[in-house]
């Protein structure tokens, strides 16, 4: 228990941070990141209150505009859930951008092959196809994590590039639709093969299967063996080998079913959203989902939250492109948002007391000017 | 006594909720050894923290032969000849000895020449009777090698007053008589020397003068010549203590566990245990003494399923548990009291109930299918804490937050609560106070009563004698003698661990 000092304030360190207080940071830590965007707009050449307004009613001003924000929260929260159960386990899955890409890939393919098979059949394979994309994807960095202690986020991490690459390769060669004028792109979709979407706007099926994909790790995490099982994995791997919990066995799993949420997402996305497979079908999910996952405290309800926000954070900057600002502003604001939260949590463990510094030395013996302590007993003689 | 060389006067230190240090006042003279004693969390660390410079104290003054001084930083206060060595070892594992020695002083300033470096410390070593070998990297050395760079660094660094935070908790009795003999030797060449500790024989071998520290309060002065380690331990703890040596009535019953000829190899492949044989019965202790790294470590992971054996058989009761896994041992009855407490018993992040089930999460009545019911856990929790007085903590509290006995209550608790036929207890009492040991060998006590059968790996000879029957002793991986205990004495077991025993055959 160390306690800083900054002048006259002194960091107490707290033996437990409360939940309180960590919500309440993380929360301040988005107003602060608001802030750091208004030099951001300022120096674009905007005033900040035109920027935000912008920036709101394009993410929620109006029905379609919120439909908009939840198509975009979609993929956040999977990938967002893909990187906090493997936290969970102490886990990095840097590779969910990989994952989601082939769980497109694997999607696509059964879209492309079988596009008449009945709607429900054909949308049920998809979504198992999506996540058996990226389960197998995560499972090579899986296995090698488990048994052989590589470092998974090098291997996660590399498996994006060949992912996307993969993608790059199909839609330039075999998966080429002939008559999209020499562009990348595969042919759309038939109708069979995409998602049901609602209120004649883009809202498509995936938004409700993955809040019950949030939902569902939420309550196996909390309350089933095996989230027990990852948890304490996660806390301890002397201690579950000790209570002869199945580690490896664990860590592959773990990493497939992560891998098989960011898989799904790459489904709901060529489904839902694209209709069709091209390169550009994430503008860095699997990357945002890290920072989503971090601000959520690794919890899938907490991913829930966040992955809506950073949703409506890229949808409001779309909107700020049509009055002339790049949306880097938006990769900006992101930013600020996950460095102001990391360090606001490091406060939140910390009791701030302002306590101007006092002269520790006294030149006069204290001990007779303070209460005297009980007389120290005399052993001497003791029997 | 002259000048003493260290003046504490009225210290006082809080933490948020506690009060570590309460008007301490403590003179620390050149030449001496000066023990601090008293039990876990009585404020002794946080004292000398204070004295070299990790904590400043909220009120009180420090004075260093005479003159006042506060310290800002641990660097002023080594400056001053402070040199303290933690419990935990503050040293780089991939540097060499001697750059560890000389990392961070002023001199080298700027270019470590490692050769000259290694040369000086290697005559410092010499000089201070220190043996380690200077080019060697840290984590190399054994655990009293360690130790001895630490000692070193603060010799290199000018160390007047040397303060060793419990230095022999670490330590295997050799190298704790071998540390003795160094502390004795600084005192002579005009050192001061505190000794932090709570355990009353080191204090009456050791000490020259000793305080008596309780609750964050100096409780009593002695020196060793005019006290006795009864009314030492009276003081500290405030009340005074019963060993209870009284033999059971309870006969040893049917055969819980037995080794035939096993042999395992340790991490490095090497051989480590050989054929070892021997049988534990149902309500009986059975003492597995030895100096550390002589098997005791790979014997225990034998038995309870996280090594696997290189040969012979090993039974729990009648069923062939030989390379089978820790789930199996744990599912055939088999307790697990680790060594390692916070490492591997316990998991310090979570709290007190997902802590206590992790035995008892895979059945029913905390497993359903594939569910585990958390008021049946937390329900289960409590009786643990009732059974085994667990104090002021609630079933969702955090693990870390409890203190050493509370830690070891529990771990007890959980491994005793599914009625084991088989309890594997590895220094159950090491690091802990003596109210809580007292608490931790009353409950091995009371189930050896109740026809548990247990194999307790110590180094504590005293424990041993106070609770086994028989001792064996493992020397080099051989169980080099099986004594029932009243042909134990401390002088016998001495000898068969230093392997006298290893030509001679004892039954």
């Amino acid at each position: 228990m160390t306690n800083l000092r900054v002048g006259p304030v002194v960091l107490e360190r707290r033996v437990e941070p409360s939940r309180r207080a960590l919500v309440l940071t993380r929360v301040a830590a988005v107003l602060l990141a608001l802030l750091v965007g208004v030099v951001v707009f300022w120096a674009a050449g905007l005033s900040a209150v035109d920027g935000y307004r912008t920036m709101w009613t394009g993410a929620f001003g109006g029905g379609n505009a919120f439909a908009e924000t939840l198509v975009a929260t979609v993929p956040l929260i999977f990938t967002g859930l893909a990187v906090a159960l493997a936290g969970r386990m102490l886990l990095w899955n840097i590779g969910a951008e990989g994952q989601f890409y082939m769980g497109a890939v694997f999607a696509s393919a059964l879209a492309l092959w079988f596009p008449d098979w009945p709607r429900p059949l054909l949308l049920t394979a998809m979504v198992l196809a999506g996540a058996a994309g990226g389960a197998l994807w995560a499972l090579g960095p899986g296995l090698l994590r488990a048994k052989f202690a590589v470092n998974e986020i090098i291997t996660t991490l590399m498996l994006n590039y060949v992912a996307i690459l993969y993608v790059d390769y199909l839609v330039h060669g075999s998966w080429k639709d002939p008559g999209s004028l020499g562009f990348p792109l595969s042919k759309p979709f038939s109708a069979n093969a995409t998602l049901p979407a609602f209120f004649g706007t883009r809202l498509h099926l995936g938004f409700l299967l993955a809040v019950v994909a949030a939902v569902a790790l939420w309550l196996v995490l909390r309350g089933t063996k095996w989230g027990y099982e990852i948890r304490l994995i996660g806390e301890s791997q002397g201690a579950a080998r000790y209570g002869g919990m199945p580690v490896v066995r664990n860590v592959v799993l773990v990493m497939m079913v992560s891998g098989a949420m960011a898989g799904i997402a790459g489904m709901t996305e060529v489904s839902g959203i694209v209709h069709r497979i091209q390169p550009t079908i994430s503008p860095g999910y699997g990357y945002t989902g890290i920072i989503v996952a971090t601000l959520g405290g690794f919890s899938p309800l907490g991913v829930l939250l966040t992955a809506f926000l950073f949703g409506a954070l890229q949808v409001g900057g779309y909107t700020l492109q049509t009055v002339g600002v790049t949306r880097s502003v938006v990769g900006v604001l992101q930013g600020a948002i996950l460095f102001i939260a990391l360090g606001a949590e490091f406060l939140a463990r910390y009791r701030v007391r302002w306590q101007p510094a006092t002269r520790t030395v006294r030149p006069e013996p204290a001990a007779a000017a303070v209460g005297t302590p009980p007389a120290p007993e005399n052993l001497e003689g003791t029997p | 006594m002259g000048q003493p060389v260290v003046e504490l006067r009225g210290i006082v230190k809080r933490f948020p909720g506690v009060l570590a240090n309460d008007r301490v006042d403590l003179e620390i003279h050149p030449g001496e050894v000066h023990a601090l004693l008293g039990e876990n969390g009585a404020g002794k660390t946080t004292l000398m923290r204070v004295l070299a410079g990790l904590f400043r104290p909220d009120e009180g003054t420090i004075a260093l032969d005479g003159r006042p001084v506060a310290f800002r930083s641990p660097r002023q206060a080594i400056d001053a000849g402070i040199g303290m060595v933690h419990q935990h070892f503050r040293l780089v594992e991939s540097l060499t000895v001697a750059e560890n020695v000389l990392l961070g002083w002023h001199a080298p300033r700027f270019w470590l020449s490692k050769r000259a470096g290694a040369h000086q410390v290697e005559e410092l070593a010499r000089t201070y009777h220190l043996p380690v070998p200077a080019g060697a990297r840290i984590w190399q050395l054994s655990v009293g090698e360690q130790q001895r760079v630490e000692i070193l660094k603060a010799v290199y660094r000018r160390a007047r007053v040397l303060i060793l935070d419990e230095p022999t908790a670490v330590l295997t009795p050799q190298e704790a008589a071998d540390l003795f003999g160094i502390v004795r030797s600084m005192a002579q060449a005009g050192a001061a020397v505190v000794f932090i500790t709570h355990k009353l024989d080191e204090v009456m071998a050791v000490a020259d003068r000793i305080t008596v520290l309780r609750r964050g309060r100096v409780v009593g002065t002695a020196m060793p010549s005019r006290t006795d380690a009864r009314s030492l331990a009276r003081l500290m703890v405030g009340r005074d203590v019963e060993r209870d040596t009284t033999p059971l009535a309870t006969q040893p019953g049917e055969p819980v566990l037995r080794l035939e000829a096993v042999s395992a190899r340790n991490d490095r492949g090497l051989p480590a245990l050989r054929e070892v044989s021997l049988v534990v019965r149902a309500g009986q202790v059975f003492g597995i003494a030895g100096v550390a790294g002589n098997g005791q470590r790979e014997l225990e992971e034998v038995v309870t399923g996280l090594r696997k054996p290189s040969g012979g058989h090993v039974l729990v009761g009648d069923r062939d548990l030989t390379g089978a896994s820790a789930r199996a041992v744990i599912d055939a009855g088999v307790g697990h009291i680790p060594e390692d407490r916070l490492g591997s018993g316990l998991i310090p992040n979570m709290t007190c109930a997902e802590n206590a089930i992790l035995r008892a999460y895979r059945h029913p009545p905390v497993g359903r299918g594939p569910f585990i019911d958390w008021a049946e856990a937390e329900r289960l929790t409590s009786e643990m804490f009732t059974a085994f007085d667990v104090r002021a903590v609630s079933p969702d509290s955090r693990v870390r937050l409890l203190s050493g006995g509370n830690l070891q209550r529990l771990l007890l608790a959980r491994e005793m609560a599914e009625r084991p036929r088989l309890v594997v207890a590895v220094h159950p009492t090491r690091g802990l106070d003596i109210a809580a040991t007292e608490a931790v060998r009353g409950a091995l006590r009371a189930h050896q009563e109740a026809g548990v059968g247990i194999l307790l790996i110590s180094e504590d000879l005293e424990e041993l004698l106070a609770l086994s029957d028989p001792i064996g002793v493992l020397y080099e991986g051989r169980l080099a003698g099986v004594l029932p205990l009243d042909r134990c004495s401390v002088e016998t077991l001495g000898l068969l661990m230093a392997g006298a025993g290893a030509e001679r055959e004892i039954s």
